[in-house]
């Protein structure tokens, strides 16, 4: 465990010096979507059926926690693992050291969780000032989040360790799988609000089954089975996810 | 059109292709060039000698037109590059210390769009890509992408574009550092049938073999200013002796020798595992020296060449 | 030479051509990517304008009589999609070319001129804009949100909007040290991407935060578009023209003055 540690003192050392330069796009760009949306375009939705009953702005707000933490885990995961392998080849002068493939796999992989629940954090403590929240079980809905993140995350890692562009291929995945997986997966409405035949889509991502996690710990009615079937699904692909990824992270740096 | 007569473009056979008359770049407080004074004629294959931040790179630069001048006066192919840049680049070919060749275009491909700035027809540029290949000899990788060649192939690519336009004065910035030495000597046989060919040639380098290779006159510059002028064989002769006696001995032991030899050479230096002894006779200095009952571990005379003459006026001081 | 000044000596050979040539040539690579510009506004209409249609009902469209959400957020997006992609051409593309590709280093060793190069690069961007905004009008059409052969117009409207950010963002370009200087853009703009009443009317807004949103460029864009769209033409559009047109010679002025400095030096 100690290399990972010491990894991950690496990562949070790059940090330290340059968090400031993270906050306007993982914290405040959620938020202005939040007011945008929330507060902008809620203005106009009455409570009802399609909201839970709920002022819009409390409806999306657990949401959009989840969908900010699958797009800075994607982030995370992309270009700076590319870059690592790629540009400066930081990967490989850690594991020229006594750190192994695996410890660093489990680093990265941890850093990008940290750094989801940190802007996260951030998210729900700006958003309550705003009262976009209506209790504290919100807060459970910030574990919620880094498994969503991660579900998604994990995979991206695999994808990062996989490719050898320029970043062309992030380019077509943010384009085809992020962004529609964000409008589409029931952060903004309820995905019953689309045709039938395209939510079984929705199903497959895992930022919907956080959504639904992270709304039932705030509203509640949601039961017991339900929940664990949403948390195993999501512990599934993040542990899948990482497997991908460490046979190819073995496959780029053992070489 | 601009009013310039066509005629003050074209300049005669022995002409001067370029002339600086104290040549000054500052980058805010830092003066890079200091006052260099040089002309370069036709057919010449001129260098620039020195270490790193010696100057050579950003007076190239703005020889190319790609920087302006902060002071002095500059004419190259007898125009003005701040008035005329298009035009003299028109007529150059620039290899840049790092290739940047475009690694989104395969490697025809980077000679065709090349040759399309220039303003060549497409007939043009498919016809000269093709010749280029040849040369650069590349042509079985022609439609690979840039980013997996070697240096030395990327090296030679990089020079081949330089030649899209048939230019009439050719620049290298360090045109073989870092290339292993079978690409270093490909590459000068290149630059040498270029030069056989006519075209006039300035090359920076540190690389003191290669000046001598490659330049027919050269100037060496240190701290932004130029410290000797000539051929090679001229500054070997004014700063240095004909020959260098070397002597080793275990590490830290040569000190101890230099007061029983100091008399017998021209200029005795001390490095930390050997003795310099710059004379005409070498091998007379090291017979004298054994009478004197000096016992190095090993001993060797050589002749002297451009990197005494190099360390000589630069210092051997690390200077970046 | 009698061609006014406007650049500085030098730095405009007329060979423009040539730069867009290798962006095409480039560009038949990665069609994949080129291509899929198109389909980020569609997700955006679909998502909002079915999903929010059932939820948010009709809204009042430009010349008082009410419209379907999808018919209300369609010419926004239009809009918005013609000022993302300017400005990510103009900054983030030219950024990375200058910082690390020196793939301008290489052109300016030839007759071209950094003018040559910014106007190569912004053709190609609005091209580029052209064809994605050809595609949203055609898709808006197909789902008949189009109510006026106005909306012909709507397409050099895009390319104006493209043209005014694109000019902007070159300058702001030039001005940028290190990539955290990003995150400034991003400020600017997202929030006029999320405010400018790309998704909700202009009502909601108590009245000063109304005059500043009535300030942002992409408000008069989405005007434009709306009218253009809608076929409630007034000659009050000239004046949004008016703005981008602006934005264009200032931008275009600016960035032109400091793309010499900043290549040349």
């Amino acid at each position: 465990m100690r290399p990972v540690l010491l990894v991950l003192e690496h990562f949070w050392t790059w940090y330290r010096r340059n968090w400031r330069a993270t906050v306007v796009s993982t914290v405040l760009l959620p938020l202005m979507f939040l007011g945008a949306m929330g507060f902008g375009l809620g203005s106009r939705i009455t409570p009802g059926p399609a909201t839970d009953g709920l002022p819009y702005v409390v409806y999306l707000a657990p949401a959009m926690l989840v969908a900010a933490a699958v797009q800075v885990a994607t982030a995370e995961s992309s270009f700076p693992v590319l870059g690592s392998l790629k540009w400066d080849r930081r990967y490989y002068a850690i594991t020229s050291t006594p750190v192994t493939v695996d410890q660093l796999l489990m680093a990265q992989a941890l850093w990008v969780a940290l750094r989801v629940l940190i802007s996260g954090l951030a998210y729900i403590a700006v958003a309550a000032l705003f009262g976009a929240f209506t209790n504290a079980g919100v807060l459970l809905a910030v574990p919620v989040s880094v498994l969503a993140g991660m579900a998604f995350g994990s995979w991206i890692l695999a994808l990062a360790a996989s490719v050898n562009d320029e970043g062309v291929t992030f380019g077509n995945v943010f384009r085809f799988v992020l962004v529609p997986m964000t409008l589409f997966a029931g952060t903004y409405y309820p995905i019953s609000q689309l045709p039938a035949w395209s939510r079984p889509l929705a199903w497959i991502t895992p930022l919907w089954h956080g959504n639904e996690l992270a709304r039932a710990v705030e509203f509640g009615g949601m039961g017991a089975l339900a929940a664990v079937g949403h948390v195993v699904y999501l512990v599934v692909l993040t542990a899948g996810g990482l497997l991908v990824a460490r046979q190819r992270f073995h496959a780029r740096l053992k070489v | 059109m601009s009013g310039v007569p066509a005629t003050v473009g074209s300049v005669s056979d022995d002409a001067v292709l370029v002339q600086a008359d104290g040549l000054v770049k500052r980058f805010g407080d830092f003066e890079a060039v200091r006052g260099v004074d040089v002309k370069v004629r036709r057919g010449e294959a001129f260098g620039f000698l020195g270490p790193n931040g010696a100057g050579k790179s950003s007076t190239m630069r703005m020889i190319a037109c790609t920087s302006p001048r902060t002071a002095g006066e500059l004419r190259v192919l007898g125009l003005d590059p701040d008035r005329h840049g298009p035009r003299i680049r028109g007529r150059l070919g620039v290899v840049p210390q790092q290739d940047n060749l475009d690694n989104e275009l395969t490697v025809r491909q980077n000679l065709q769009v090349y040759g399309r700035y220039f303003g060549l027809s497409r007939h043009q540029v498919r016809a000269r890509a093709t010749e280029l290949l040849e040369f650069a000899q590349l042509s079985d990788r022609a439609d690979d992408q840039v980013e997996p060649l070697s240096g030395g192939m990327k090296r030679r690519l990089t020079i081949a574009r330089s030649l899209v336009n048939e230019p009439e004065l050719l620049l290298l910035d360090e045109p073989t550092t870092g290339l292993d030495p079978q690409a270093r000597h490909l590459l000068w046989d290149k630059l040498f049938r270029l030069k056989q060919q006519g075209v006039t040639l300035i090359v920076t380098t540190h690389y003191m073999d290669e000046a001598e290779q490659l330049c027919d006159r050269l100037v060496v510059m240190d701290g932004g200013r130029i410290v000797a002028e000539g051929s090679p064989a001229a500054l070997i002769a004014e700063h240095s002796s004909r020959e260098v006696l070397e002597l080793r001995f275990p590490i830290d032991q040569q000190h101890h020798h230099v007061p029983l030899v100091e008399d017998l050479a021209e200029r005795v230096e001390v490095l930390p595992d050997r003795l310099l002894l710059y004379a005409t006779n070498g091998e007379a200095v090291l017979a004298a020296a054994t009478r004197r009952g000096m016992r190095p571990t090993s001993s060797l005379v050589r002749r002297a060449t451009l990197e005494d003459v190099f360390l000589r006026l630069t210092g051997r001081t690390l200077v970046d | 030479m009698t061609v006014l000044r406007i650049v500085p000596m030098g730095s405009y050979a007329g060979r423009a051509r040539a730069v867009i040539e290798r962006s095409a040539l480039v560009n038949r690579r990665n069609w994949l990517l080129v291509v899929s510009g198109v389909f980020e506004p569609l997700f955006y209409l679909f998502a909002l304008g079915i999903g929010f249609g059932g939820i948010v009902g009709t809204l009042t469209g430009p010349d008082g009589s009410p419209i379907s959400y999808a018919a209300y957020v369609a010419p926004g997006l239009l809009a918005a999609s013609a000022m993302n992609g300017a400005i990510h051409d103009s900054t983030f593309n030219i950024f990375l070319k200058l910082k690390y590709a020196k793939v301008y280093d290489a052109m300016l060793a030839t007759p071209l001129g950094p003018t040559d190069v910014a106007l190569g690069e912004t053709s190609w961007s609005l091209i580029r804009g052209g064809i994605y905004a050809a595609g949203f009008l055609a898709v808006m059409a197909a789902l008949g949100l189009i109510s006026s052969p106005w909306a012909l117009l709507a397409l050099p409207a895009a390319l104006l909007v493209a043209f005014g950010f694109a000019a902007v963002g070159m300058g702001a370009a030039t001005l940028m040290r290190s990539w955290q200087d990003f995150d400034l853009i991003l400020l600017v703009q997202m929030p006029m991407f999320l405010f400018s009443t790309t998704f909700f009317p202009i009502t909601v807004y108590p009245e000063p935060i109304r005059i500043a949103v009535e300030c942002f460029p992409l408000y008069h864009g989405i005007e434009l578009m709306r009218a253009l769209t809608s076929g409630a033409v007034t000659w009050g559009i000239l004046g949004h023209v008016a703005y981008f047109a602006i934005m264009v010679a200032a931008g275009g002025w600016f960035a032109a003055r400091r793309l010499g400095t900043l290549l040349l030096t």
